[in-house]
């Protein structure tokens, strides 16, 4: 076999690895889904009628900020599930059997392409339940099949971005705990962005750093490809090299920590 | 062409790794030949598990010449990692998964065909003794199980070569046995084993060749009876029940060392028939009463004060005393 089937073939066999875990303990994957779910309807029901008041020109109402808000919470959930790959990471680097591993003659980035894909289906299968529950409380999009799938894409393409930031999280992190706290500013992030109120409204200096950080030009994006309200380019075009950009970045950092990393060393 | 003669398995000469400062091994020479139970034997922080990490291409060494299953371990790594097989201290298990679901890992990244690999992953858990809980997940096995796992994973793809770090720390006696059988098979099938132990049992009954490891350096090497060859015979001790019998053998045997707290009395003796009889004559003569006897064979307790001036902390010799009584 070639270097390359063999990266592949050891790639899967540790994707299957991953994937036998998600399914084996379903508990991380349901908290990772469940926190966005939580705020689709707190914000919805509780804040919904009130927020929605402000949309539209002064004539929204709750289903005017379902409308709003679903992107912002699709975000939300590739953010929350990006959490989960940095736990992983860092449980796998912390036990023995990465050592095991790293005696073995397998393929470099076969570990961590186990875990960034398995998380990114992960991401998707979150995504999807997120829809199911937005879909089920009204959530009413006028997106032609193209737009959907061009909204999933950014989606995907976001979450590859965030997946491969918190691998490298996970991989600085001396212990699992430090490893599920790190990446939590991913989780506050949408709300310092248009995910839950247009940025318009926020106080100046807040408003600039809103309108500076990745997520609103995401959040925008799909809004505007699941609301059928064409998004402008520039903010296609930033949505799109924030995402290269943190992803590329963050896999140097990650490939440069994996292979750099010592062994614990002997007590 | 391979720098090293085909008969030796591991060939490592000026070994250095330093930690910020702190010489972790310093300037150790190592021959493995191929086939053979070598014991790395020390204390704790004598430098063992940093010599089987260089080894095993974990972390690279400060300097020195290792070559390993006939490659250079900085130079093609991947060539040595093909020809090994370790199972290091902390135990290398998934715990997420089955047991046979982590040997089935294992069969997959050795690149076994599917038949191939399913019946390989049959034959350890069988051998192992761990078909019952195969299916299982990993919170349910004991220490011995886990070890026994950890093993199998390593032998998954039948390595020529293996590394066991402290292969039995923390086993009960019963699984210590268990380990010792199944190293001593894998031996006897021409398998090359590189363990390391602090406990001097354990590197006499199994190694053909051990070498001393003490503050990085290795300290003595050779086989347990070259080793024990170095120290000057044995000796028999005589318990007694009460000061008056203790003074009076002291009196006797003026060549003995009486300790007076605990009524003992040493004295040199390589414990053969001839000078024992010689022994149990004289007591027998001056109506002597011993308590107890017991004949203490150079072990290498002996051989580790000898060489290193202090003792291991591991009172091992116990377990190879004959007590007569």
């Amino acid at each position: 076999m070639s270097t390359l089937a063999y990266t592949v073939g050891d790639s899967a066999t540790m994707l299957r690895r991953n994937l036998k875990h998600q399914l084996r303990y379903p508990s991380m994957t349901l908290m990772l889904v469940g926190m966005p779910i939580v705020f689709l309807l707190l914000f919805v029901y509780v804040f919904g009628g009130q927020l929605g008041a402000g949309l539209a020109g002064g004539h929204g109402g709750r289903n005017a900020y379902l409308t709003y808000v679903v992107p912002g919470i699709l975000i939300v959930t590739v953010a929350s599930a990006a959490l989960g790959t940095a736990i992983s990471v860092a449980m796998d680097m912390t036990g023995g059997i990465i050592d095991r591993f790293r005696t073995m003659a397998i393929a470099r980035a076969a570990v961590l392409t186990g875990h960034v894909i398995g998380s990114l289906i992960q991401t998707l299968v979150g995504v999807a339940i997120v829809l199911g529950v937005a879909l089920a409380v009204g959530f009413r999009p006028s997106a032609g099949p193209l737009a959907w799938l061009a909204a999933i894409g950014v989606l995907a393409l976001f979450a590859f971005a965030l997946i491969w930031l918190s691998t490298a999280l996970g991989l600085a992190a001396k212990s699992v705990e430090t490893a599920s706290n790190t990446p939590m500013f991913l989780t506050l992030l949408p709300f310092l962005s248009s995910g839950f109120v247009p940025t318009r409204t926020m106080p100046a200096g807040l408003r600039q750093f809103a309108e500076s950080q990745p997520f609103t030009p995401v959040t925008e994006t799909v809004r505007g490809l699941l609301t059928g309200i064409a998004p402008g380019t520039g903010t296609i075009v930033a949505a799109l090299a924030w995402s290269a950009g943190v992803a590329l970045a963050s896999y140097l950092w990650a490939i440069r920590l994996y292979h750099h990393r010592r062994p614990a060393e002997p007590k | 062409m391979s720098s090293c003669p085909p008969a030796a398995a591991i060939q490592a000469s000026g070994v250095r790794k330093s930690y910020g400062g702190k010489v972790v091994l310093d300037d150790v020479d190592l021959t493995v030949t191929e086939g053979s139970i070598f014991a790395l034997l020390g204390p704790n922080g004598a430098g063992k598990t940093t010599m089987v990490r260089i080894l095993s291409t974990l972390i690279p060494a400060d300097a020195g010449e290792i070559v390993v299953a006939g490659h250079d371990v900085t130079g093609d790594p991947d060539a040595v990692r093909a020809a090994i097989g370790v199972t290091g201290q902390f135990s290398a298990v998934d715990n997420l998964l089955t047991g046979e679901e982590n040997l089935r890992l294992m069969a997959d990244l050795r690149h076994l065909p599917r038949r191939a690999g399913r019946q390989r992953v049959a034959e350890l858990l069988a051998h192992f003794e761990l078909t019952d809980a195969a299916r299982k997940p990993l919170s349910t096995y004991s220490g011995g199980m886990r070890r026994r796992l950890d093993l199998a994973m390593t032998l998954v793809g039948q390595p020529r070569l293996i590394f066991l770090d402290e292969p039995t720390a923390g086993l009960d006696p019963r699984s210590r046995r268990t380990m010792w059988e199944i190293i001593r098979e894998l031996a006897a099938g021409g398998v090359t084993i590189l363990l390391t132990t602090q406990y001097l049992e354990e590197a006499d009954q199994l190694a053909d060749q051990i070498a001393v490891l003490d503050h990085g350096r290795v300290v003595a090497a050779g086989t347990a009876a070259e080793l024990k060859h170095r120290i000057t015979g044995g000796h028999i001790l005589l318990r007694f029940a009460a000061p008056d019998a203790l003074n009076l053998a002291a009196h006797l045997l003026t060549e003995a060392d009486a300790d007076e707290e605990n009524l003992t009395l040493q004295v040199p003796g390589d414990g053969s028939l001839t000078s024992l009889r010689a022994l149990l004559h004289r007591l027998d003569g001056a109506a002597v009463e011993v308590e107890q006897l017991s004949i203490h064979t150079p072990d290498l307790d002996d051989v580790f004060f000898a060489v290193t001036g202090h003792p291991t902390g591991h009172p091992t010799g116990q377990l190879t005393e004959e007590k007569v009584r």
